[in-house]
């Protein structure tokens, strides 16, 4: 599989992240992920049929705690790096008209 | 009294036990290096005044008989730790200014056992590179360079401002992270001991997220027992982290000078790649008659998925990292680039473009492509199912060795800029590092002789799930037939 410049505009557009409008300008991006999916689709030769996806690194059950409150209670840390903030909220353009 | 900061941590500590000096004085002397060396570009963030305050504190604990693992040893701290007020950035722009309100699980315990932070250490953005290039505040230079040759040399990544700090005697140790050989690669590019602890070992708690099932935070030191006393320090079982695990931590320095004699030593046939630096591969057989001398029996082992390790990383981790460095949106930290009239949809847009750089951007684009609906199963699925036989491969030949040899790296360090325009060759750096990450185990370099042009090569011990304590003890005996005492001439205090 290879992608175009149309599907790495649609990525880029779940990800976030503005490209240029200038489809030129899109070309080497495109040229290098083709060269890494191309690469990684060596995985293909591996035959994986019967494999269980291995989903984490240690093979271990999540522990519960109590439902129990233990932290927070302090809202003036958590806004205190936002580039604005306001009455202990982050500021955001309208999003709702 | 430039003279301590040539002293291991180890003699650091007898020193400081046996008040030959003060806290503040190693601290004062390392804080000198530091300032002398501006052009190995080792730090992103200097804290100078935080690391005498700290000091001085030392001297008290020392003073009334209460000195910690780590009392008064100077530290350099990977920006990617957050560290409670002071400014932690990835090396991304996107969090330049982030200062924590918070201390991360392993730097805390660092603090509670008295090490002394001296600054925070350079790295690829994000810990995104093996090389230190994609740096948002320009590559580290390495303090190793060719006999008789002034080209600038990488100091390997992602923790290149650590590895340099710790081989050019800036710092008795510093902490690294690893998620595919950030830790061991740059470890080996530049003489030092790099440890990636087994996946749970060290809390993730604090850590800036690059790929959530492959990170691992270790030392960096110029000796394998400072990297046992540091590990000490670092490991612990962390509530906040829930894939953290709750296992006793193990004297590792009790491990170093314990017998070797029976233990089973396993040579990879898949890791003789083609290629392979000739120099590279006569170490590597050193390494094994080394171990053979104290007594291992070395055996010829097969992992027969290796090849198949890096390409399985490159879906998983950028998968991982695009969700992950999701969080990064103009609102809650960092950098916001947004004009009046903008949506939201564009201030994470604008943001997200002029924040993240080129290496940062190609992976997140490769990770929301292969987790996108119609190629989750074919790429995601399958990497991860490929990951089950690497991990296989490993759990087959433990029930047979009690760790495996390999080299650290293809290579040794190149120079800056000679590997930029090829992502490929530059992740192939990592080849025989990531299966570690993959199957979740630990790993240990350790540096083991020069190259025909001076520059130092590691070699590599892999090992059982929690056994850091026979890496440690192996590790030991190979640094000692090595008898590598080679440290880079000092050429920056000049130049900076």
């Amino acid at each position: 599989m290879s992608v175009d410049i149309q599907t790495v505009r649609r990525i880029a557009k779940l990800a976030r992240i503005q490209v240029s409008e200038n489809d030129a300008d899109l070309e080497s991006m495109t040229t290098e992920l083709n060269a890494i999916l191309n690469w990684v689709e060596q995985l293909e030769e591996v035959d994986t049929s019967n494999v269980s996806p291995m989903k984490s690194a240690v093979e271990t059950s999540l522990f519960q705690r109590a439902d129990k409150v233990t932290d927070g209670g302090y809202p003036e840390k958590i806004v205190k790096n936002a580039p604005r903030a306001q009455d202990n909220m982050f500021v955001v353009p309208r999003v709702v008209e | 009294m430039s003279n301590l900061t040539d002293l291991t941590m180890a003699e650091a500590r007898d020193g400081l036990r046996a008040k030959d000096f003060s806290a503040v004085d190693l601290t004062k002397a390392h804080l000198e290096a530091i300032e002398g060396a501006g052009a190995l570009n080792c730090f992103v963030t200097n804290t100078p005044d935080l690391a005498l305050e700290r000091a001085a504190q030392s001297d008290n604990r020392i003073g009334s008989g209460e000195s910690g693992s780590m009392e008064g040893m100077p530290i350099a701290v990977k920006d990617l730790f957050c560290t409670r007020d002071v400014q932690t950035t990835a090396s991304s722009h996107i969090l330049q200014g982030f200062t924590p309100t918070y201390e991360s699980t392993v730097s805390q315990n660092l603090i509670d056992d008295g090490a002394i932070m001296l600054g925070k250490t350079n790295l690829d953005e994000f810990a995104m590179g093996s090389s230190n290039e994609t740096s948002y505040f320009e590559p580290v230079v390495n303090p190793w360079r060719r006999e008789g040759d002034d080209t600038p040399l990488v100091p390997g990544g992602s923790s290149g401002g650590s590895s340099a700090s710790v081989a050019a005697r800036l710092c008795v140790g510093a902490t690294g992270t690893d998620t595919g050989g950030s830790i061991r690669q740059p470890a080996a590019f530049t003489g030092i001991v790099g440890v990636k602890p087994t996946y749970g070992r060290c809390s993730r708690w604090g850590i800036v997220a690059f790929a959530s099932s492959l990170d691992q935070a270790g030392p960096m030191t110029r000796t394998v027992r400072d990297a046992a006393i540091m590990l000490g320090s670092m490991a612990s079982y962390d509530p906040k982290d829930s894939t953290s695990i709750d296992r006793d931590v193990p004297n590792y320095e009790a491990e170093l000078g314990k017998d070797v004699r029976g233990l089973k030593i396993g040579i990879p046939t898949e890791y003789r790649v083609d290629g392979m630096d000739p120099e590279i591969e006569k170490l590597w057989s050193s390494g094994a008659d080394w171990l053979r001398d104290a007594g291992a029996e070395i055996v010829d082992i097969s992992l027969p998925h290796t090849k198949y390790a890096l390409p399985a990383y490159y879906i998983i981790a950028p998968a991982e990292a695009s969700s992950n460095l999701a969080r990064y949106d103009g609102v809650k930290y960092g950098l916001r680039v947004s004009e009046s009239d903008d949506d939201i949809t564009e201030l994470y847009e604008k943001t997200r473009a002029e924040g993240f750089g080129t290496e940062v951007k190609r992976r997140v684009l490769i990770g929301t492509y292969v987790l996108s609906a119609g190629y989750y199963d074919a790429y995601y699925i399958k990497a991860q199912k490929v990951r089950s036989l690497i991990a296989q491969d490993f759990t087959n030949v433990f029930d047979k060795v009690d760790a495996i040899l390999t080299p650290t790296t293809p290579s040794a360090a190149f120079g800056i800029g000679d590997r930029t325009d090829d992502p490929i060759s530059m992740y192939l750096n990592d080849v025989f590092t990531v299966t570690v990450n993959l199957a979740g185990l630990p790993g240990i370099s350790i540096p083991a002789g020069l190259d025909a042009n001076g520059l130092p090569l590691g070699l590599q011990l892999i090992g059982r799930a929690f056994d850091e304590q026979t890496l440690f003890r192996l590790g030991s005996v190979v640094e000692q037939a090595a008898a590598f005492k080679a440290s880079p001439v000092n050429w920056w205090s000049a130049a900076s």
